[in-house]
């Protein structure tokens, strides 16, 4: 995966360490970081950073009774934990998979053979699989936030670059752009954004409440 | 694991390490105390910089110290220290209790931590923490305080962003090595 050339920032590898970044943009986040090396390596000199301000913290007395409480429970069998991690699946890395319950995306179409796959929604924003035919074009579009889409299968490009497996492009609300999938295998994308897209034409725009994109 | 000897450096491996380790291949009791008493006032202090009260932060701490002891398996001293891997540990267990919901996290990485681990790696490995924590602790306090915030989840990324005199990149050059390792387990892995 080393042709990866689009990272994640570090303002947000740090948001995601520290759990601050919305729900929508941390699956993005997690499914980079499983297909990309050098973020792997960003992020654990992150968490090493976090450790050493944990190992500095100022200390606060905890209770006995909580030690003692903690001590009782080491002998105690968990029961099996609810599925914490998902296997890989084809172009699906680990977490997305997680966020599709295991199963393969039931994909749904948003007109122009482009179809998705909405995988969470909620204040914050969120996040979908888009699947774009060789040569398509996902509907012209802008941004009332930021809108962040992983490529996993295919290519795209737009008006900023070239985005191949595993490149992210961050796009914020100063980007008018229409990805156009290129030849060869469909191109299938993890998206996330914080607000709703804003359509430049009117049939998407009048779908885009039933779409929830 | 059994540490090499004799590296000269072997006596160098921090306590927090061999207790973690002990409890990793010996499940020792005894260890585990050892790193409760060190990391949970610390722990507590942590989570209550980020807003818990004292109860809540109690209870969070416990988690965290019941996930050090049944996850230990999944420590690796060659590739991250103690206090990074219990301070993701803790993020986790605080994103769950705030948000009701878990961190989407990356796929594990398929490595066996290494049975036979050269002690001068750890050492190696720790000694950039602590030139790390050096770098810290030689912050202005206000920088100081706003790396502590992002790194406690006080900011979103834009917030971070934000902070253009935030030497993010300068403290996070002073990890290397474990890094670099890092890299090199990955390239044997593909």
């Amino acid at each position: 995966m080393s042709q990866i050339k689009h990272h994640i920032t570090d303002p947000m590898l740090v948001a995601y360490a520290a759990g601050s970044l919305e729900h929508p943009f941390a699956l993005v986040v997690a499914a980079h970081v499983s297909l990309c090396e050098e973020c792997r390596v960003q992020l654990g000199a992150h968490e090493a950073v976090g450790g050493a301000l944990l190992d500095g913290q100022a200390v606060h007395a905890v209770s006995v009774s909580m030690k003692d409480a903690l001590l009782a429970q080491l002998d105690v069998v968990p029961a099996a934990e609810p599925d914490q991690t998902c296997e890989r699946s084809g172009a699906y890395p680990g977490p997305v998979m997680k966020a599709l319950k295991g199963k393969p995306p039931r994909w749904k179409s948003v007109g122009g053979g482009v179809r998705q796959t909405l995988l969470h929604v909620d204040d914050d924003g969120s996040v979908r699989l888009l699947y774009i035919p060789a040569g398509k074009a996902v509907p012209d579009h802008g941004h009332n936030g930021i809108e962040l889409t992983l490529v996993l299968q295919g290519a795209f490009s737009d008006e900023a670059g070239r985005y191949g497996v595993g490149d992210l492009e961050v796009a914020d609300d100063t980007l008018e752009h229409t990805p156009i999938a290129e030849q060869g295998a469909p191109c299938i994308c993890l998206a996330a954004t914080d607000a709703p897209l804003r359509f430049n034409r009117l049939i998407p725009r009048l779908l885009q409440p039933l779409l929830r994109i | 694991m059994t540490l090499k000897r004799p590296t000269q450096s072997a006596a160098q491996v921090s306590p927090q390490t061999i207790w973690m380790l002990a409890v990793r291949d010996q499940r020792d009791k005894a260890a585990f105390a050892a790193l409760f008493d060190y990391f949970a006032p610390r722990l507590k202090g942590f989570v209550m910089r980020s807003g818990a009260r004292s109860a809540m932060a109690e209870d969070i701490v416990q988690d965290v110290m019941l996930t050090v002891w049944r996850k230990a398996a999944q420590f690796d001293p060659a590739r991250a220290q103690v206090s990074a891997w219990i301070y993701q540990i803790a993020r986790n267990r605080q994103i769950d209790v705030i948000r009701k919901e878990s961190r989407p996290m990356p796929e594990l990485l398929e490595v066996e931590p290494d049975a036979e681990c050269d002690a001068s790696v750890i050492v190696e490995v720790e000694q950039e923490a602590a030139v790390l924590k050096q770098a810290l602790a030689q912050l202005k306090p206000g920088q100081r305080d706003i790396v502590e915030r992002a790194y406690l989840g006080e900011f979103s990324h834009q917030e971070i962003s934000a902070q253009t005199g935030l030497p993010l990149g300068t403290i996070k050059s002073r990890i290397r090595l474990g890094l670099e390792r890092l890299r090199h387990e990955l390239k044997e892995l593909r």
